[in-house]
């Protein structure tokens, strides 16, 4: 059985069409990403499915469940868990307390006023694997809003993880970074889909992420499937080309 | 818990503590260091949500006064115990929250600032309407407060001063223990998510609008107690406790003391009673220098008087 | 009994006529600028006891002109010394700002004017009844109401046709863009604020004749018109105006019924509104 399955989604904004009868399957354990060029529809189509806006169309279907009318909760609690353009994290907080506050709301704590030994034992050891996973150990007690770009992006990465979703979507997870950072996500992603059989979608601009990362492309061009197939297929694909690798190159 | 709060909590507690002691000496008296822990409890409710949800409320005058008016008209017309009263005040005061509250989770920003301040009115329309029952413009008098009876002890809080004075603080410190265990929960954690980046805690699969509500319920509660000690401190309920100004009191004590610190109210709060104290003794128009604090705190001390020091002592 | 009915609906939207008038204003400076004013009701103080003022001068119809300018321009500097300061900041600030300086204003007008109600004498002929069948309908309420309609026809064809108010409705809509497209948006602010001020200055003149003059007058009316914006929906100026009308007819009837709700009425009204649609009547999704 498919993991996520999407059926004829759109999302109108007014006139606007943004995302016109996408079709995807996503199998589990699999690791794929969606390209396109801006304004192709790729983050509309992202918040669709995680239940930023419900769409103007079409079913979602995760894990064998109609998921197209949940809120965002309801969908967090079923396993899908996102990071955002921008990183969304608790600039305030330091990143032990970001991961901590993940991990209680993933444990069904978030309504206690207090917990057992045991069970802040278990926070704790969790927040510290996460932390060593990520190389965040050093900085664990800094505020994330101090942080660099890149390690407040592994912050919210680490987060979201900690949620242990069934399905990851990354919107553009190095946008804006330098080489070195670029390459330092990358490799973190890499490890949670090797290790943790993690099945990740993922928006990318940045094509040697792309072809290094993904098992799967599909590309988005005016809010419709240009194309889907193998990293290979996509660039061979003489449409995607002209539309979107032609102008990159 | 490092070492500084924990100093700086002793500190605090010292202080109330013997607070009776020290201040007629310093040319206080009891009762205005009652008004301080009364008001500064109302001012930390507050700021559970608005310093630690990160909720803009207006309004919270409204709950204050259910409370105020809660115990009065209990002792007047009810039951002749100040326990009974606080009681009946609390609950009243909750219970509106609870049904308002479910009005207004889903509004944000200065929408839900707005409709705070004007759902508020309608309880101070009440109390200044129904004449027979609240003494209307006047005030509910002709009722005192009472000598609390334990069963096994008996508390004179109407002969002594000081004996309110540590009532209140008993109470004071119940509501602002609980708070504190609070916000060093899972639960406060949640909340200090939401004010921090309600997107992201909305995609951790925390439900916003039920922890806002929660934490909006809590708060009011906790400030319809205080409202209840206030009335007791008074012998009196005055429809002016539940108007809106009353609220941009509460909300200047939590920002003029630091809303972003757990004790930041309690410092906003003395300062303030203080200095109202004082002006209104030296002058008539006490309400132009209470609007020129308004002022100079807003264009000079934003993160009021702990923010900036934590500021300064930060490199 | 219906003529009884038919005049309180009559005397509670010239009310609330006067409630949409204070809230356009109030309305005008959240759409555009995001700042609650509490002032408003102070400076409708102050544009009332200027009017008082400047009266034996320069007569009714003079007061009724130069005081709303007056506080205007008061509004403008106040804008541009102090709230200016405060726009893209957590709207806590302005909240607290413009409340303080609703303190400062209502102790100002009683420092200066002293805190007794004082009398404010309106031009004789309008105090007497029209017609003998319609007795509730003196030749002030008339006058306010054309007033009310001329003052709000202008404002609308202002910010329809007009440069500075297609600015406005812009800037409402996308301040970003407008301030890229060259549009100074400070002075656009500033004209704004001075707008708004000039219609609750206007407000304050009415309500004078209809009230007389108290220091207190603005913290009392000013509550009604958040209900107006509130159930009219933020940022609708159309809404507002509805919101007005709604709350005062809703008043009138109760005052018939159960004197005593008359004000607290409004306040469930709103209560209903947000229950049903919580953006308010006429209010977008998403903008606040």
């Amino acid at each position: 059985m498919s993991l996520l399955e999407v059926r004829n989604l759109s999302r109108h904004f007014g006139s606007l069409v943004a995302v016109n009868g996408v079709t995807m399957t996503v199998e589990p354990g699999e690791l794929r990403a969606i390209i396109g060029p801006n304004g192709a529809g790729k983050t509309t189509f992202f918040n669709m499915i995680t239940g930023f806006f419900p769409p103007t169309a079409g079913r979602i279907v995760f894990d064998g469940e109609d998921i197209t009318g949940f809120q965002p909760a309801r969908r967090v609690w079923r396993g899908i868990a996102r990071t955002f353009q921008v990183t969304e994290v608790f600039p305030e907080l330091s990143v032990r307390d970001n991961l901590r506050i993940a991990i209680e709301v993933a444990s069904g704590y978030r309504l206690r006023p207090f917990l057992k030994r045991d069970a802040q034992t278990e926070v704790k050891a969790r927040v510290a694997d996460l932390l060593e996973i990520s190389n965040l150990a050093p900085m664990a007690d800094r505020r994330v809003g101090e942080l660099s770009h890149g390690d407040q992006r592994a912050t919210e990465i680490m987060m979201a993880l900690a949620l242990k979703p069934k399905l990851l979507l990354l919107d553009e997870p190095t946008a804006g970074m330098g080489d070195q950072e670029t390459y330092d996500i990358t490799q973190l992603v890499r490890k949670l889909h090797r290790d943790q059989k993690l099945t990740i979608i993922l928006i990318e601009h940045d094509m040697r992420v792309v072809f290094h990362l993904a098992e799967r492309v599909m590309v988005l061009a005016q809010g419709a499937v240009l194309a889907d197939g193998t990293p290979a297929e996509i660039a061979a694909n003489e449409a995607v080309q002209t539309a979107y690798l032609g102008q990159a190159a | 818990m490092p070492l500084d709060r924990r100093a700086a909590d002793a500190v605090v507690w010292l202080l109330l503590l013997t607070m009776p002691f020290w201040l007629n000496w310093i040319g206080g008296y009891t009762a205005l260091g009652t008004r301080v822990v009364v008001l500064a409890l109302a001012a930390m409710s507050l700021n559970f949500l608005l310093g630690f949800t990160g909720v803009l409320s207006f309004g919270h005058a409204a709950y204050f006064g259910l409370g105020v008016y809660g115990l009065g008209l209990t002792i007047k017309y009810l039951v002749p115990s100040s326990l009974a009263g606080m009681a009946l005040g609390v609950i009243a005061g909750t219970l509106a929250a609870m049904i308002l509250g479910m009005l207004i989770v889903r509004l944000r920003g200065i929408y839900f600032a707005m409709v705070t301040i004007a759902f508020g009115q309608v309880f101070y329309f009440i109390a200044y309407r129904w004449n027979d029952v609240t003494g209307g413009d006047d005030g509910l008098s002709g009722w005192r407060r009472l000598p609390v009876d334990l069963g096994f002890a008996r508390i004179d809080i109407l002969n002594s001063d000081s004996a309110l004075y540590y009532w209140s603080l008993f109470w004071f410190a119940v509501a602002v223990a609980i708070m504190a265990a609070l916000l060093h929960s899972p639960f406060g954690r949640t909340l200090l998510a939401i004010r921090e980046n309600e997107r992201r805690a909305r995609f951790l699969g925390i439900p916003i609008d039920r922890h806002i509500w929660l934490s909006w319920v809590i708060s009011c509660g906790f400030v319809s107690l205080s409202g209840t000690l206030y009335a007791l401190l008074n012998n009196f309920a005055d429809p002016h406790d539940l108007r809106w100004d009353q609220s941009g009191d509460f909300v200047i004590m939590a920002v003029l003391g630091g809303m972003r610190n757990f004790w930041g109210p309690l410092i906003g709060a003395a300062i303030y009673v203080v200095l109202q104290d004082y002006i209104s003794s030296q002058t008539e128009n006490w309400m132009s220098f209470i609007g020129l604090l308004f002022v100079l705190v807003v264009m000079f001390f934003p993160r009021g008087l702990l923010g900036m020091l934590r500021r300064r002592a930060a490199p | 009994m219906t003529q009884l009915i038919l005049f309180n609906v009559f005397n509670g939207l010239i009310i609330g006529a006067f409630y949409a008038l204070m809230a356009l204003g109030l309305s005008l400076i959240l759409n555009l600028s995001g700042v609650i004013n509490f002032a408003h009701g102070g400076f409708l103080g102050i544009g009332a006891y200027l009017a008082f003022t400047l009266m034996p001068f320069v007569g009714f119809w003079g007061a009724l002109i130069l005081a709303p300018l007056a506080t205007a321009l008061l509004g403008i500097v106040v804008e541009r010394v102090l709230i200016n300061r405060l726009y893209g900041r957590d709207p806590l600030y302005s909240l607290l700002l413009t409340f303080g300086l609703a303190y400062i204003l209502e102790d100002g007008t009683r420092y200066v004017w002293g805190p007794s109600t004082l009398p404010f004498s309106v031009p004789t002929w309008m105090l007497s009844p029209l017609s003998n069948e319609f007795f509730f309908l003196t030749g002030y309420r008339l006058f306010m109401v054309m007033l009310v309609i001329v003052v709000v026809a202008a404002l609308f064809l202002l910010l329809g046709y007009t440069r500075l108010g297609m600015r406005i409705r812009a800037g409402t809509l996308d301040l970003e863009t407008v301030s890229v497209l060259g549009v100074n948006v400070r002075i656009l602010r500033n004209l704004n604020f001075g707008l708004g001020i000039f219609l609750a200055g206007l407000a304050g003149v009415l309500a004078a004749g209809m009230l007389g003059l108290q220091p207190t007058m603005g913290s009392t009316l000013i509550m009604p018109s958040f209900v107006a914006i509130i159930i009219g929906g933020l940022g609708s100026l159309p809404g507002t105006l509805l919101g007005g009308l709604l709350i005062g007819a809703a008043s009138g009837i109760t005052v018939v019924f159960w004197p005593s709700a008359s004000e607290a009425v409004i306040y469930v009204l709103m209560g209903l509104v947000l229950l049903v649609r919580p953006r308010g009547l006429l209010g977008e999704e998403g903008r606040f």
